[in-house]
């Protein structure tokens, strides 16, 4: 199967050339962010202040890594459960931002939002942690230390894989793929 | 008259560390095997593409010692401890989380437990406290099971309490319906435990249990063997497939584990274990 690659920030352009199921693999920049560091993005929105980092043509990964070990870069990375950061969405993509990184189906307010603001959704393989890993070339922690795991960090990655799951056209792999192979009982 | 034995806490301990790690770095040999059959059986291109990738992440992680996942799990701790043990040098819950605080530790597993769970939800940092279930049983061993268990597939447990007229009809749509509405978010291919009758909370605890049965090994009951066999035909009917972008294995595996219940009630509790199906049992 044919692989896109892309590399983050988003170039302009490139969001409308991907469509869901389509296989990419992205180079560059990338930011981690759950729960509790949306929780304050927002917050910080909401009271016109700075952000850690400009969201504008970004990717966030929902994914806080395991501890890496001496000499490792960083421990296990894979995504965490997207839905969970769904609240915030519609919001941080009207700052700027241009697409995440997770796994599992989004709302249909974020699909909206996907499509209102030309962004995109990818999905990366939960339960392939160790394997993305060795895709991290970079990591460092930016913001909010004091959460832990679930700190900002800037990740510099080199072909990290993922695919296309909601695209600016309204597609989504979930509900597609589900559909193709669902059999009436 | 057996004999009373003497297990050392700081044994406890050191078992307990050992275990966190190893589930955490290795899958069961059944569930490496069911996941190989898996992936031959996925007419989904890209769904066996995601499972071939499972095991790549899965030969790595032995190899290499790292965590399959990067969710390392709350430490749920089933300890069956013989009525002829006696436990010296402490106490033995204590003995447990200080196995699981220096495995976490050790083994650079995430640590994801939070205090307050409705306001502060402060990282404990150490990955405690475990969860502890114990059960006395007649011997004079302990035997420690540590199942690393992680929060998307967590999320999606339920609790069902069915009026006895839906009966079996009942069952299956409840099961269906809920690993329907899980959909990708417990990370498929999932395993599906499912505890009928008994209470509330020993449904919900067969349901967690009947996970730590080998993959695929049917309940000797044939009538539920039956129902399992059901319920897991009708799941992989509905398409949801690996990590849900649409296949034909949603779930790799249903056990089913009955008990007894009241004459008005029908409880079904649904426990769901992601791809990295991890525990490990050791016995004292």
């Amino acid at each position: 199967m044919k692989i896109i690659p892309i590399t983050s920030p988003l170039e302009p352009g490139i969001i409308e050339k991907l469509k869901i199921g389509d296989q990419v693999s992205i180079s560059g920049v990338i930011y981690t962010a759950r729960d509790a560091a949306h929780k304050r993005l927002v917050q910080s929105l909401d009271e016109g202040e700075k952000l850690p980092f400009d969201l504008n043509g970004q990717l966030i990964y929902y994914m806080a890594p395991s501890p890496a070990r001496p000499g490792q870069v960083i421990g296990s990375a894979g995504p965490t459960t997207s839905s969970r950061m769904d609240s915030y969405v519609p919001r941080l993509l009207a700052a700027g931002l241009k697409g995440m990184i997770g796994k599992g189906s989004r709302s249909q307010k974020v699909r909206d939002a996907i499509k209102e603001h030309k962004a995109v959704y990818f999905a990366a393989i939960g339960g392939a942690a160790a394997l993305i890993s060795k895709t991290i070339i970079k990591a460092e922690v930016i913001a909010y230390e004091d959460l832990g795991p679930e700190a900002i960090y800037r990740l510099e990655v080199e072909s990290f894989p993922a695919i296309v799951a909601n695209d600016i056209y309204g597609g989504d792999l979930y509900q597609e793929g589900k559909t193709k192979y669902r059999i009436g009982l | 008259m057996r004999p009373i034995r003497e297990i050392r806490t700081s044994a406890i301990t050191q078992t307990v560390s050992q275990l966190c790690q190893e589930a955490n770095f290795s899958l069961g040999d059944d569930v490496l095997q069911a996941l190989r059959e898996a992936k031959k059986e996925e007419e989904s291109p890209l769904g066996s593409q995601v499972i071939d990738q499972l095991l790549k992440n899965a030969e790595l992680c032995q190899r290499e010692r790292l965590p399959l996942c990067q969710d390392c799990g709350s430490a749920i701790v089933f300890l069956e401890m013989g009525q002829d043990v006696h436990i010296s040098g402490g106490d033995l819950y204590e003995a447990v989380q200080e196995g699981v605080r220096q495995g976490y530790k050790q083994g650079y597993l995430r640590k994801s437990m939070v205090s307050q769970p409705f306001s502060a939800r402060l990282n404990t940092k150490d990955n405690t406290p475990a969860i502890i279930h114990a059960d006395i049983v007649p011997g004079n061993r302990l035997k420690i099971t540590v199942m690393p268990k992680g929060g998307g597939s967590e999320n999606v447990s339920r609790l069902f309490m069915l009026t006895p007229a839906q009966g079996r009809q009942g069952i299956i749509d409840a099961v269906v319906q809920a690993v329907d509405e899980a959909g990708s978010n417990p990370c498929p291919p999932i395993i599906v435990g499912v505890g009928i009758g008994g209470s509330a909370e020993k449904a919900m605890m067969m349901a967690k249990k009947c996970l730590l049965r080998e993959v695929n090994e049917t309940n000797p009951d044939p009538e539920v063997a039956g129902l399992e066999k059901e319920l897991l035909r009708r799941i992989n009917a509905l398409g949801i497939g690996p990590q849900g972008f649409g296949g034909r294995i949603t779930a790799l595996a249903v056990h089913i584990e009955t008990f007894p219940t009241h004459m008005t009630s029908l409880p079904v509790a649904i426990s769901f274990q992601c791809n990295a199906a991890r525990y490990k049992e050791a016995v004292l």
